[in-house]
C-alpha cells in the first residue's frame, strides 16, 4: 500500500458514491438504535429501491445530539431530521430532490455552530464498518506519511509541538509521554489503548470505537511507528459489546489492505493490534491496573514509579494512552502541529468531547474548543435546563471530579481552569444537575461508586472511603452532628494523600467540591434536619439507626 | 521436563469446545484467563466450580488466583441467570434522572434484591455501572435489549410480561 493507492481507493469510493443523487446517512448509535433506527434504516433501503431513485442508504456511527434521535441527515443538502421511526421513511424518500419534510426537520444550528470537529469529523459521515469510506476521508493517510517521510522523532516532534494533552482526564503532555518510551531501552515495546470507559455518565470512547474505529487503530498504528512498538492492545470495557464487534472487524479490514501486519507497506514496520475485553473493574481505568488487567490477573494497581513508559506491560516499556487522544494524532499528522496549536486556550491545546448529560435540553456528544465558556456548553449547545427549572451545578469528571456551581458558567473549559475549581476534565463526561438534586446525596453517590470498586489493595482508599459513606449516609439520613462534617473533611484529606492510585486519591473531590460550593446544603442537613431538594428521605427525629457499612481495615 | 497436556474437557457439551478454542488461540498462555473465562460466561452463562477448575487447570493458573480475578471482576457472575435479566444501569446520569427509584420499584415488585433472581428462576434483577447510553437516562436493558427513558410503569408491565410468560 502506498499514499498512491490510498488515493486510488479514495477516488473509486467517491465515484461509486456520485453514482448515487443523494445520501440518507441514518445514526446507528446505541441512543438511536434504541429507538428503532434499525427498522427506520430497512424501511428506507426497501422505500428507496422502490422509488426508482438512486439513493445511497448508510449506517454511520453517533451524529451528536441523541435527545433527538433517531437522526438522519440527507446529502448531499446536509438536511437533519429527527425523531424519525420507520413510518417516515416514505415521506423522506419522497422528498429527495424536492423540498425537504417541515415536521420532521431539527433546528440545532445554534447546537452545531459553536462546535469544533476534529475527532467527530468522521462520526456520521462514514460507515464505521467499511474501511473504504474512512480511506475515502483521509484515513490512513497519516501513517503513510509518517511512515514514508517522517523520522519516529519527526512524529513525537510534531505530536509535542501541537501540545496535545492526555484526553483520559489527566492532561499529561502526550509528547513527552511518547518521547519517554521511545527513549527507553529494549526490542519490545508496547502501544496499549485505554478504552475502559469507567466512568459512568460518560460515552465518548465508546462512541469514538463505534462510530470511527479506523481512527483509534490509525493513532495507535502511528504511535507505535513513533516509540518502536511491534504490538498493540485495545483495552474494551466488556458492556460495549458493538465497540469490540467494530474493532474487531476494524483491525481485520486493515490487516487485509496492509495497513497491519509484517512490513506495512513495504518499511520495516511491523505492527498489530489485539483486543482485550474489560470485566466491568472501575480501577481498570488506571494504567497500572490496567496492565495488570491485560496480563490475565486482578485489576489492582502498583506503585509509580517505575512508569509503565519504562517498565509496563510484562516488564517491558508500554505507551498508554486514551481512545480519545489516539483519535486526536491522525489529524495532527496530517494537518500540522501548528494547527492544532492554534486551537484552544493557552495551556490546553485542540477540542474536547464532551458527553452532555443529565437535566439539560440538548443530550449527546459536542466537540468544544478548549476555552470556551461552560455558560455556552449548558445554554447554546445544551439548550438550557428543561422543565422550568434551575441549573444548579455542573459535574465533571465523574466520580475523581467535582461539582462546577451554576454562578460558574463563565468559567473557561480547560485542564487548569477546571482544577482550578476543585473539579477535572476527567475523560470528558459533563453532567448537569437542577434544583430537583441533592448535593450531598449527589456526593454521596460518588462515594459509594469508589468504596464498592477500591480494589482493596490500600487501606486509605478501602477502609477510607467506606467510613466517608458511613458518614455522608448519615448527613443524609439526618442523623449527623457537625463534629461528623469535620471529621468527613479531615478523612477527604488522608484519603486524598494517603492513596495508592488516582482512585483513591481523587475520591474525595466530589465531597469536598460540594462542601466548597454547596455547604450550606450539608448544614440544612445536619442542623436543620431537612434536605432542601427534597431527595433524601430524613425521618424528623434521629430514631431511626445510624447506617453501618462493615470496614474490612 | 515432560510436555504440559491440558486436562480433558469435563463433559461432552459442545460448548467445552467453544471454551477450549479461546484457550488455543492463546496458545494456553495464562494471560488468557480474562478472555477465557469471559468465553465461558458468554457460553454457559455463568462461571461455576467446575469450569473455573477447568480453566485455570488448563491454563496453569494457580486456582485461587483464577477465583480471585472471577470475583475481582463484576462482570463474572457465579450464579446461573434467570429465564430473562433486567439491567438498570446506575451511572451517575441514570442516577440524576431517578434510577434509584426504579430499583426500589423493581425489588418490591420482585421480592428480590438487585442482583438475586426470583425464586421460581424466571427473573433477574441486576444492576449495571453505565451502559453509555446516559442521553437516554434512565436505561434499562431487558434482555440484552436497550431501552431509554425508561418509567416505573414500563418497567413493570415488562416485569409482568415476563412473569406470565
Amino acid at each position: 500500500m502506498t499514499i498512491e493507492e490510498l488515493e486510488q481507493i479514495a477516488k473509486g469510493v467517491h465515484q461509486e458514491n456520485e453514482k448515487y443523487d443523494f445520501e440518507v446517512n441514518v445514526c446507528l448509535d446505541l441512543a438511536c438504535a434504541s429507538q428503532g433506527a434499525d427498522r427506520l434504516r430497512e424501511a428506507l433501503i426497501k422505500i428507496a429501491g422502490e422509488s426508482g431513485k438512486k439513493v445511497l442508504v448508510r449506517k454511520t456511527g453517533c451524529m451528536g445530539p441523541c435527545s433527538s434521535g433517531p437522526l438522519v441527515r440527507v446529502d448531499p443538502e446536509e438536511t437533519l431530521y429527527h425523531h424519525v421511526n420507520s413510518g417516515h421513511a416514505e415521506a423522506i424518500v419522497n422528498s429527495l430532490g424536492g423540498d425537504p419534510v417541515p415536521a420532521l426537520q431539527c433546528d440545532l444550528n445554534e447546537h452545531f455552530e459553536k462546535q469544533v470537529r476534529v475527532v467527530l469529523e468522521n462520526a456520521g459521515h462514514i460507515d464505521p464498518e467499511k474501511i473504504d469510506d474512512y480511506i475515502s476521508r483521509d484515513g490512513y493517510k497519516a501513517l503513510l506519511t509518517a511512515l514514508t517521510e517522517m523520522t519516529p522523532n519527526g512524529v513525537i516532534h510534531r505530536i509535542t509541538e501541537s501540545g496535545l494533552r492526555g484526553r483520559g482526564g489527566g492532561g499529561y503532555p502526550t509528547g513527552l509521554k511518547w518521547g519517554t518510551v521511545a527513549k527507553a531501552g529494549g526490542e519490545l515495546k508496547y502501544v496499549v489503548c485505554n478504552g475502559d470507559e469507567g466512568d459512568p455518565g460518560a460515552f465518548m470512547d465508546r462512541s469514538v470505537m463505534e462510530g470511527d474505529p479506523h481512527r483509534v487503530i490509525e493513532g495507535m498504528a502511528v504511535a507505535a511507528y513513533a516509540v518502536g512498538a511491534s504490538k498493540g492492545f485495545i483495552y474494551v470495557r466488556a458492556e460495549y459489546p458493538v465497540a469490540v464487534a467494530r474493532l474487531t472487524t476494524a483491525l481485520r479490514d486493515a490487516r487485509r489492505r496492509g495497513l497491519l501486519g509484517n512490513n506495512i507497506c513495504g518499511t520495516t514496520f511491523s505492527f498489530d493490534v489485539e483486543i482485550r475485553l474489560g470485566a466491568g473493574a472501575f480501577v481498570c481505568g488506571e494504567e497500572t491496573a490496567l496492565i495488570a488487567s491485560i496480563e490475565g490477573r486482578r485489576g489492582t494497581p502498583k506503585p509509580r514509579p517505575p512508569y509503565p513508559a519504562v517498565s509496563g506491560l510484562w516488564g517491558k516499556p508500554t505507551l498508554i494512552n486514551n481512545v480519545e487522544t489516539y483519535a486526536n494524532i491522525a489529524p495532527i499528522v496530517r494537518n500540522g502541529g501548528k494547527w492544532f496549536y492554534n486551537m484552544g486556550s493557552e495551556r490546553s491545546k485542540g477540542t474536547k468531547v464532551f458527553a452532555l448529560t443529565g437535566k439539560i435540553t440538548n443530550t449527546g456528544l459536542v466537540e468544544v474548543p478548549m476555552g470556551i465558556k461552560l455558560g455556552e456548553i449548558i445554554d447554546v449547545i445544551g439548550g438550557g435546563v428543561p422543565g422550568g427549572h434551575k441549573l444548579k451545578a455542573i459535574q465533571t469528571g465523574g466520580p475523581s471530579g467535582g461539582c462546577i456551581p451554576a454562578e460558574m458558567l463563565g468559567l473557561g473549559v480547560s485542564y487548569d481552569a477546571l482544577m482550578a475549581a476543585g473539579s477535572i476534565m476527567g475523560s470528558g463526561g459533563m453532567i448537569v444537575m437542577d434544583d430537583t438534586s441533592c448535593m450531598v446525596n449527589v456526593a454521596k453517590f460518588f462515594v459509594e461508586f469508589c468504596m464498592t470498586e477500591s480494589c482493596g489493595k490500600c487501606i486509605p482508599c478501602r477502609a477510607g472511603t467506606a467510613q466517608m459513606f458511613t458518614l455522608l449516609t448519615r448527613i443524609c439520613e439526618g442523623n449527623a452532628t457537625m463534629d461528623d462534617l469535620e471529621l468527613l473533611v479531615d478523612l477527604c484529606g488522608t484519603v486524598k494523600e494517603a492513596s495508592l492510585c488516582g482512585l483513591g486519591q481523587t475520591a474525595p473531590n466530589p465531597v469536598l467540591s460540594t462542601l466548597k460550593y454547596f455547604k450550606n446544603e450539608y448544614i440544612e442537613h445536619i442542623v436543620h434536619k431537612r434536605c432542601p431538594a427534597g431527595v433524601c428521605n430524613i425521618a424528623g427525629a434521629s430514631t431511626t439507626e445510624p447506617a453501618h457499612v462493615e470496614v474490612l481495615a | 521436563m515432560p510436555a504440559f497436556t491440558p486436562p480433558p474437557l469435563p463433559s461432552d457439551d459442545k460448548r467445552w469446545k467453544i471454551v477450549n478454542g479461546t484457550m488455543r488461540k492463546n496458545g494456553f498462555a495464562r494471560h488468557a484467563l480474562i478472555e477465557t473465562l469471559h468465553t465461558v460466561q458468554s457460553s454457559f452463562g455463568y462461571l461455576d466450580d467446575d469450569a473455573i477448575r477447568f480453566v485455570a487447570l488448563s491454563l496453569r493458573v494457580p486456582l485461587s488466583q483464577a477465583y480471585g480475578v472471577v470475583t475481582f471482576y463484576h462482570y463474572f457472575s457465579l450464579k446461573p441467570p434467570g429465564e430473562h435479566t433486567m439491567t438498570l444501569c446506575t451511572g451517575t446520569a441514570c442516577y440524576i434522572k431517578g434510577t434509584d427509584k426504579l430499583v426500589a420499584v423493581a425489588e418490591q415488585h420482585l421480592g428480590v434484591k438487585a442482583g438475586q433472581t426470583t425464586n421460581d428462576g424466571k427473573i433477574s434483577l441486576m444492576t449495571a455501572r453505565c451502559v453509555g447510553a446516559c442521553s437516554r437516562a434512565p436505561v434499562a436493558i431487558c434482555d440484552g435489549d436497550v431501552a431509554g427513558e425508561v418509567t416505573n410503569e414500563q418497567l413493570l408491565a415488562q416485569l409482568e410480561r415476563w412473569a406470565v410468560a
